[in-house]
């Protein structure tokens, strides 16, 4: 049987509970990894925030000083971007994508894990900076040559931020790749692409945009550090080199990066609104051609972040018309969304409370947006308080909001626990009081010229009132998160009942048990639609193209539809059938490995060895330390080729 | 069952698309890598020519000893045909032979570019001289890690070979190797054009 091959693999692995989860390549154990560890960062980075708001509470503030602040804000955004919004995403790739394409795990699953070990090291290696009162000082894009020359930024912090994103650039590298693969390859028999999730859909185009952006951020990053490090001239302007290259680059990054953030959420939201109203998703092609419109055109966007840079009017009207087109392709999907609520019979849920929120949230950020597309209109916002009321909306009204009702959504499938819905609609009326009171005003001072990234400000500036208002509307949006963190924790004290399908949902995470097995699939799903699961449940009017045969050699269990066993659909694959004998329905799991950690160890060291050499102190041990790394690295990866994956749990 | 035994590549199982994910999962990252070259190249012709001091290209690249090198890398490529050729006819002995010389090309190609390097500092050229220095060194110097990689990599696939744990049912992991090879040699031929014929 599948249930006793698989305890025979499993034994043969049985380890204490730390070493499983250091060794797991389960792309689920990895999922709760990713997302427990970007809430911790997402508390951390939410008390920075808190820091910042106490600071400008009141006009002359002396809470913080003006090196402290700098490193305060900057860490904020980095870790916001990088910490939070990117692997909390990243959380719900993993445990979800194989789920909702019927695959028992990722494409490589120990590539998944070092993906998420980079991660945690990487942002250990940055985070450590404040140990040494040297956390990153330079802003989230840390411009040139204020980063890149050690005269302008002569202590530790900016070679911690490079070092720390070198090795998180490598994780998402990594993550994406496998990402790609897994869902261009390892779809479940009839899960054609325009059968797929809108989530799914969402991750693949996250997955290129990141495959295609982070290049340029890595080039700029080793161009910084070889101007530290090396003393080359790359943005040094009295030997002619140019810091506004940096800037190009960056934002060539930059921003596909702010799509790498929300297609995802979009993908969300694309999955609960349905559930919650018991409708298809509203004009599915469009949503998803509309999804790869905004990846398209986001790499032709960039220079709309350098309106003030001088480039001249002929690239910033270029710039500000391709800007603008942004908003159809995303103007449709919020069109879709209200279609998909219209007429629906909806249930108001924690989880649709935010989801439909997100849309309106979102909406203002768009609007916003599309306000400092137009560069006279620009010139004006730019560097002020407007525009970090126009990104907190995108982010937090956007991203932070479609989190959050993802993890309502789909907190029972990962931890067989329903979260409290009466808490939740708390949190849900704390969060968005506290955000609005937070991010709107913003809108207000930057209009009236209050600058970003200011330590303090003057009294009589008329900048009192607002600022105390939203230092309050800040201090409400962390009572809020008290309140979820409280729901968590109760929600862990009871006992671990979920149903299977608690949502009456549509795709086919909710056809398995909550949580799932190690296996995901007793039998690898026949997808005959859209919203498979509903099909199977509810059959469909139309089930529109082929049901397919499964051909090929079976990977495990043998294909067939979701509480609808049918053998004969099968007859050419008799040594297949779950019920055989002999062994002969062994799912293959990928056994557990210790290299993606010892290769992220490696990794980090070699970043730890470059901070350690730029420092007076322990600079001797500085290359030896970026040695012992590259040693650690090719050891594992040796170890990683010849270690044997395909061992086979015959009984 | 037929999977038979340990290190039975993945190529075997099914996939969606019918094409494995070790190549599948080449293919992204050269996608990914050109984005890679593609940044330092442009940045590379974004200073091209905004030395403010010497020694400037035209006076210190040394074009037919580069050509030379070039093509030594770019028969390399050739040498990678007859060697994927050969493990997948089922000739080992042809297949390490031309793995060898595959590998030895490139190891070539890089003692050129040693000696290069060398040559040029020797002339006053430093990664910290100017901006062509700065620009040349690490545009180049990353195509040769890139070489340096593939390398080792051919190397690697050798010994395996030769400790019978790489036999003509895994030829596809050479292809995925011959992959790389390729796009690396590819991508020389771009910088060499840029940065050595097209004139300053």
């Amino acid at each position: 049987m599948v249930e006793s091959a698989l305890k025979l693999e499993r034994a043969r692995y049985e380890r204490s509970a730390l070493v499983e989860w250091l060794t797991t390549v389960d792309h689920k154990k990895i999922g709760i990894l990713y997302f427990w560890t970007s809430i911790v960062f997402l508390l951390i980075a939410g008390f920075l925030a808190l820091l910042i708001r106490t600071q400008l509470i009141v006009p002359e503030n002396t809470f913080l000083g003006p090196e402290t602040y700098n490193q305060v804000f900057t860490m904020h955004g980095t870790m916001m971007v990088f910490f939070v919004g990117m692997p909390l995403n990243a959380a719900f790739f993993n445990f979800f994508v194989p789920l909702m394409i019927g695959a028992r795990d990722v494409a490589f699953p120990r590539l998944n894990a070092f993906s998420y070990w980079a991660f945690l090291l990487g942002s250990l290696l940055m985070l450590s900076g404040f140990l040494f009162g040297a956390a990153p000082d330079g802003g989230w894009f840390g411009y040139a040559n204020l980063t890149s020359s050690k005269l302008y930024s002569p202590g530790l912090n900016i070679d911690f931020w490079v070092m720390g994103l070198q090795v998180l650039g490598v994780a998402s590298l990594a993550s994406a790749l496998n990402f790609f693969v897994t869902i261009v390859n390892m779809r479940a028999p009839g899960m054609s692409l325009m059968r797929m999730p809108v989530f799914v859909w969402m991750t693949l185009i996250t997955a290129i945009l990141i495959l295609l952006a982070f290049p340029s951020l890595t080039v700029g990053l080793v161009m910084i550090m070889f101007d530290r490090y090396f003393g080359t001239n790359f943005f040094n302007p009295a030997a002619g080199g140019d810091p506004v290259i940096w800037q190009h680059l960056f934002w060539i990054f930059g921003h596909p990066e702010v799509y790498i953030l929300i297609l995802p959420p979009m993908g969300m939201i694309s999955e609960i609104l349905p559930t919650f109203s018991r409708k298809p998703l509203f004009g599915y092609t469009f949503v998803v051609f509309a999804g790869m419109g905004i990846a398209f055109l986001s790499f032709g966007v960039w220079a709309h972040h350098m309106f003030a840079v001088g480039m001249g009017p002929v690239p910033n009207a270029v710039f500000a018309t391709t800007t603008m087109l942004i908003a159809i392709p995303t103007g449709v999907k919020i069109f879709n969304w209200l279609g998909t609520l219209w007429g629906g019979s909806i249930r108001m849920t924690t989880a649709l409370l935010f989801a439909a929120t997100f849309i309106s949230m979102f909406t203002i950020g768009g609007i916003s947006g599309v306000m400092h597309a137009s560069v006279p209109i620009d010139y004006w916002q730019t560097d002020s308080y407007f525009v970090v009321a126009h990104f907190h909306y995108v982010l937090f009204g956007g991203l932070v909001f479609a989190v959050l009702a993802a993890t309502y959504y789909w907190f029972p499938k990962m931890f067989g626990r329903m979260l409290d819905e009466r808490l939740g609609k708390l949190h849900f009326v704390l969060t968005l009081i506290g955000f609005n009171l937070t991010f709107f005003p913003m809108h207000f001072l930057g209009i009236d010229g209050m600058p970003r990234r200011i330590y303090t400000y003057s009294a009589g500036m008329g900048w009192d009132l607002w600022n105390l208002v939203i230092s309050i509307g800040g201090y409400l949006t962390a009572l809020s998160f008290l309140v979820f963190l409280y729901n968590v924790v109760r929600t862990f004290q009871r006992p671990a009942d979920a149903p299977a399908d608690p949502w009456d949902g549509r795709t086919l995470e909710w056809s398995i048990p909550s949580p799932p097995p190690a296996h995901n699939f007793d039998v690898v799903p026949v997808v005959r639609g859209r919203d498979a699961f509903w099909i199977e449940k509810y059959g469909a009017e139309e089930v529109v193209g082929p049901t397919p045969e499964r051909h090929g050699p079976p990977t495990g269990g043998s294909p067939q539809r979701p509480h609808n066993p049918d053998p004969g659909q099968h007859a050419g694959h008799g040594p297949s059938t779950p019920s055989g004998h002999g062994g002969q329905a062994h799912i293959h799991l990928p056994p557990p490995s210790w290299f993606p950690l010892s290769t992220a160890i490696g990794l980090t060291l070699m970043g730890t060895g470059m901070v350690m050499h730029a420092s007076d102190t322990l600079g001797s041990l500085g290359f030896p330390v970026v040695g012992l790394g590259i040693a650690v690295v090719v050891v594992s990866l040796l170890g990683w080729t010849f270690e044997p994956i395909h061992e086979e749990a015959h009984a | 069952m037929s999977s038979t035994a340990v290190g039975h590549a993945p190529e075997a199982h099914a996939t969606t698309t019918g094409i494995s994910h070790n190549k599948m999962l080449m293919w992204t990252f050269l996608a990914s890598d050109c984005m890679f070259f593609g940044s330092l190249i442009w940045v590379y012709t974004a200073y091209r020519g905004r030395s403010t001091q010497g020694p400037y290209p035209q006076e210190i690249l040394n074009i037919p000893y580069t050509s030379v090198s070039a093509a030594v890398l770019l028969l390399s490529s050739l040498a990678m045909v007859l060697a994927l050729h050969g493990i997948q006819h089922g000739n080992m002995r042809r297949f390490r032979v031309w793995l060898g010389a595959t590998a030895a090309l490139g190891a070539l190609f890089l003692g050129g570019q040693y000696f290069e390097f060398t040559e040029f500092y020797r002339h006053g050229l430093s990664l910290q001289q100017n901006l062509f220095g700065t620009t040349f060194f690490v545009l180049t110097g990353f195509h040769g890690t890139h070489v340096g990689i593939g390398i080792i990599w051919l190397v690697t696939l050798i010994l395996l070979s030769l400790f019978g744990r790489l036999s003509p049912a895994n030829a596809e992991r050479v292809e995925v190797a011959g992959l790389y090879w390729h796009f690396v040699d590819i991508v020389w031929i771009v910088i060499f054009t840029l940065v050595y014929l097209i004139p300053y």
